[in-house]
């Protein structure tokens, strides 16, 4: 499915809903302008705007927002996964192999466990061993409701099973400094060089 | 008192006498209506394997009688001003988030109109539907939930094999929109005694980015196996529910920010000393 069928199928599902309504557009108002927002210096677009309750594979609290500052690679996953998910973790390593060591060391990744019945520190631990991620690797986990709203400020999908597996998207969003989304990539299995080129852009 | 600190106290003023009004219309309308456990068929697929059928068990909840007001929602901006239009960040809400408002405090029409506190909230994002549920305890529906709890006419709690129920809720979807959406409570009372599941609003659902529909499911093949992790279509059992069906189609193509004219929320909550599992 390419881009551009997704968005004239979703325009035309946004039509059909405007069907039972008609949308009451007026134009804005002085007083519109004058409401100022309270977090002036993060982009109203930030995901850094979220406060989500993070667990890191260490056992302690994430700062979500600690990932400011520089470029951070993130995805969503759970560990029992034996298809995809390793295939992300695999793609993200050869993502960061692609650059420099100096742009390296000035990218970090998160990736946010949506299982947390079965994705405990313990095994978050064993998983980032698995998959050899360093110091620069977060494994993280929260509770479900906050993992629904990261995956919507992510735009990443998944739904549980009957089976206990999930099924998701698989994408890897790339976050700027200040935390907007400057690129995603579904591509796995190989570092996607629209990524590793849109990485060093941030690393310049 | 200088002329600004005077300006700056009338609106305080203003919105104290806000917040009395809408806190009156919220105080009468928030009530919660038990729904018990029970095994449902949804028309998503829930069995063992992906695509087979297979009945769930619905743990009992708590579920609002009617869908959110204006007059509810204005309650909830006046007390999280963080939520009012032009306040709430871009990554919670589109540019159009209440945009139907007269002010970011005054619904449409709230000066003239003697029903447009009790109409629905519609133009409004996932995130602050979410928010506005927490804030009283609650949460937005599962689809499930929603599934389970819209199945039901006024006497049965699953009327949806009979074609003339069928008919009645589709026709709703037949109506041009050329109005405001009506005030909540006009729509007959179901088997749970909720009432406008279905003939008013759209609704948003907790997990409204678990009900994605791979773009080529047809195909033997399964082209999306990279993009959707595990079986990547999601395939429908009743496919006869056209007006279940719509609401599944228009949900898995929102963002969390979007917003439109006709979807509104609902919040449940769990019965009173249940635990969740």
């Amino acid at each position: 499915m390419n881009a551009s069928f997704s968005m004239s199928r979703r325009s035309a599902l946004q039509g059909l809903a405007a069907l039972s309504c008609v949308p009451f557009a007026r134009p804005l108002l002085a007083a519109d302008a004058q409401v100022q927002t309270q977090t002036a210096a993060l982009p109203g677009n930030s995901v850094y705007q979220l406060r989500p309750h993070l667990i890191d594979q260490n056992g302690s609290l994430f700062a979500w927002d600690s990932l400011r500052g520089q470029p951070a690679l993130l995805s969503m996953f759970y560990s029992s996964c034996d298809m995809v998910c390793p295939m992300i973790f695999e793609t993200i390593q050869q993502t960061l192999v692609a650059l420099s060591a100096a742009q390296r060391e000035r990218v970090r990744v998160l990736m946010l466990s949506f299982d947390p019945e079965r994705d405990t520190v313990t095994q978050l631990k064993k998983t980032a061993e698995a998959h050899r991620c360093d110091e620069r690797w977060t494994l993280a986990r929260c509770d479900a409701a906050t993992a629904r709203k990261v995956a919507a400020v992510l735009g990443i999908q998944y739904r549980r099973l009957p089976s206990g597996e999930f099924n998701h998207s698989s994408t890897i969003e790339m976050l700027d400094a200040q935390g907007r989304i400057a690129a995603k990539s579904g591509q796995l299995g190989s570092a996607d060089p629209a990524l590793v080129k849109a990485l060093r852009a941030q690393l310049v | 008192m200088t002329p600004r600190s005077c300006r700056a106290c009338r609106s305080w003023l203003l919105a104290f006498a806000l917040a009395l009004v809408a806190w009156g219309t919220a105080a009468q309308a928030a009530d919660y209506l038990p729904l018990p456990a029970g095994r449902f068929e949804s028309v998503l697929p829930q069995g063992a394997t992906p695509n087979s059928s297979g009945p769930v068990e619905i743990r009992a909840f708590q579920m609002r009688r009617l869908p959110v007001t204006r007059g509810e929602f204005q309650a909830f901006v006046l007390t999280q001003p963080e939520w009012q239009r032009g306040a709430a960040p871009g990554l919670f809400v589109d540019a159009r988030y209440l945009l139907d408002w007269d002010t970011p405090l005054q619904p449409p029409g709230a000066s003239t109109d003697a029903e447009a506190l009790l109409r629905p909230v519609t133009q409004l994002s996932w995130f602050a539907a979410k928010a506005f549920c927490e804030a009283e305890g609650a949460r937005l529906p599962t689809w499930l939930e929603w599934e389970y709890a819209a199945a039901g006419d006024e006497g049965r709690r699953d009327a949806r094999g009979d074609p003339a129920w069928r008919r009645r809720i589709l026709a709703w979807y037949e109506r041009p929109a050329s109005q405001q959406p009506a005030r909540v409570g006009r729509g007959l009372p179901n088997v749970y005694g909720l009432q406008d599941l279905h003939g008013l609003v759209w609704e948003w659902v907790e997990d409204f980015n678990a009900l994605f529909i791979a773009g080529d499911s047809r195909s033997q093949g399964d082209p999306d196996l990279l993009k959707f992790c595990g079986a990547g279509a999601l395939s429908v059992i009743d496919r006869d529910s056209y007006a279940v069906l719509m609401r599944i189609a228009l949900l898995s193509s929102l963002a969390g920010s979007d917003t439109t004219s006709s979807l509104g929320f609902r919040c449940v909550k769990a019965i009173e000393g249940d635990q969740a599992p």
